[in-house]
């Protein structure tokens, strides 16, 4: 007990040292929420047995078309706000980026939507389990609820964005 | 209605299964390297064969396989297996990927192998390349070029000392020891090509 509190003490010391304190904590409370996952970790997010419609982008922040659509992505979750669609961010950054480039770009980008990072490079062992089709380039999204699986190696404008997902029934 | 409807699945399927596969037969082709000279396949007499890269500067999965390919260049051209990379961006879409960068990089990093644009556009569709790195090893056979591996470098792009499975490698060694490669296709993330509009 007493060595918990000496060790909170010394979190205080340090934390309240922090030339900008605010700051520090908002990007820690962000490490918290963004999970960093394997191609094992990610599995239950591509086949969720529901009604609802996920749609899982798979982006980074280097990749220019990524960046550009993502805004369509949080665009189409408040569109049907009041509908069975779930948006879910996997990003492909490198993991030593997480710190530098990944919290920066979504507290920047005021992101909504849920992410996690996907940090598995044996890709090959993966790429086929989500969609065989797929070559392997980003952007590329999929779209399912428990009747129906779609995948779109492309980048999207949000009207093709909306019409692809409208051509779901949800 | 419905003979329109298979012409549309027909088109989207030839557009998803665009490009080469594997004992396909390669073109040829005539692109500017980053030393101003043309080349081409059939200039190398020598060659056994090439491994062809689809390459750029800017693509941080590229970038993290540049001293592999080198390396990778370094033991293999001597045995007739040379990297010829090709930048297939449109540079106008991706500023990074124009000709005076990819002089830059090459200097930089000091390739030793052929760093070419492929200007037009013209070669990777042919090719069915989606992103960089895309890699297509071809072997000769009398006067042809055939493709006998697509895809990843390796297991891991992260981590050069972490690389289970050398892919490219196994391949040339394979095709070396005058057999089929054993893996023939493999998959992994990349950067998308930048097609101009």
């Amino acid at each position: 007990m007493l060595k918990t509190l000496t060790l909170l003490a010394l979190a205080t010391i340090i934390f309240s040292c922090n030339s900008n304190p605010k700051k520090e904590s908002v990007e820690n409370k962000k490490a918290e929420i963004i999970p960093i996952v394997d191609f094992d970790g990610a599995k239950p997010l591509l086949h969720k047995d529901s009604d609802t419609l996920y749609v899982v982008n798979f982006w980074a922040t280097w990749c220019a078309p990524c960046v550009k659509e993502i805004p369509y992505f949080e665009q189409i979750a408040k569109e049907f706000t009041n509908r069975k669609l779930k948006v879910i961010l996997i990003n492909l950054d490198f993991p030593n980026h997480y710190e530098s480039r990944l919290i920066p770009f979504v507290e920047e980008n005021g992101i909504k939507s849920s992410i996690v990072m996907l940090d598995d490079p044996d890709a090959n062992r993966w790429i086929n389990e989500i969609n065989t089709g797929w070559s392997g380039s980003i952007p590329a999204t999929l779209m399912y609820n428990r009747h129906e699986r779609r995948f779109f190696e492309q980048e999207f404008t949000y009207d093709e964005l909306k019409n692809a997902v409208t051509s779901f029934d949800f | 209605m419905i003979l329109f409807i298979s012409m549309v699945a027909l088109a989207a399927t030839t557009a998803l299964g665009q490009g080469y596969k594997i004992g396909d037969k390669a073109m040829d082709f005539n692109l500017k390297n980053v030393d101003g000279k043309m080349v081409s396949m059939a200039n190398n007499v020598d060659a056994k064969g090439f491994v062809v890269i689809f390459s750029c500067n800017h693509c941080p999965y590229v970038i993290a396989y540049e001293d592999r390919m080198i390396d990778l260049h370094n033991k293999y051209a001597p045995k007739g297996y040379p990297i010829i990379a090709i930048n297939p961006n449109d540079p106008e879409i991706q500023p990074q990927d124009s000709y005076e960068n990819m002089i830059k990089r090459a200097n930089d990093k000091n390739f030793p192998f052929a760093y070419l644009l492929d200007k037009g556009q013209k070669v990777f569709p042919v090719y069915g390349a989606t992103k960089t790195p895309h890699v297509y090893l071809l072997n000769k056979k009398g006067n042809d070029l055939i493709v006998e591996y697509i895809g990843t470098i390796d297991n891991n792009y992260q981590d050069a000392s972490k690389v289970t499975e050398t892919y490219l490698a196994n391949a040339i060694d394979d095709l070396l020891a005058g057999k089929k490669p054993s893996v023939t296709e493999t998959k992994a993330i990349g950067c998308s090509i930048k097609i101009k509009k």
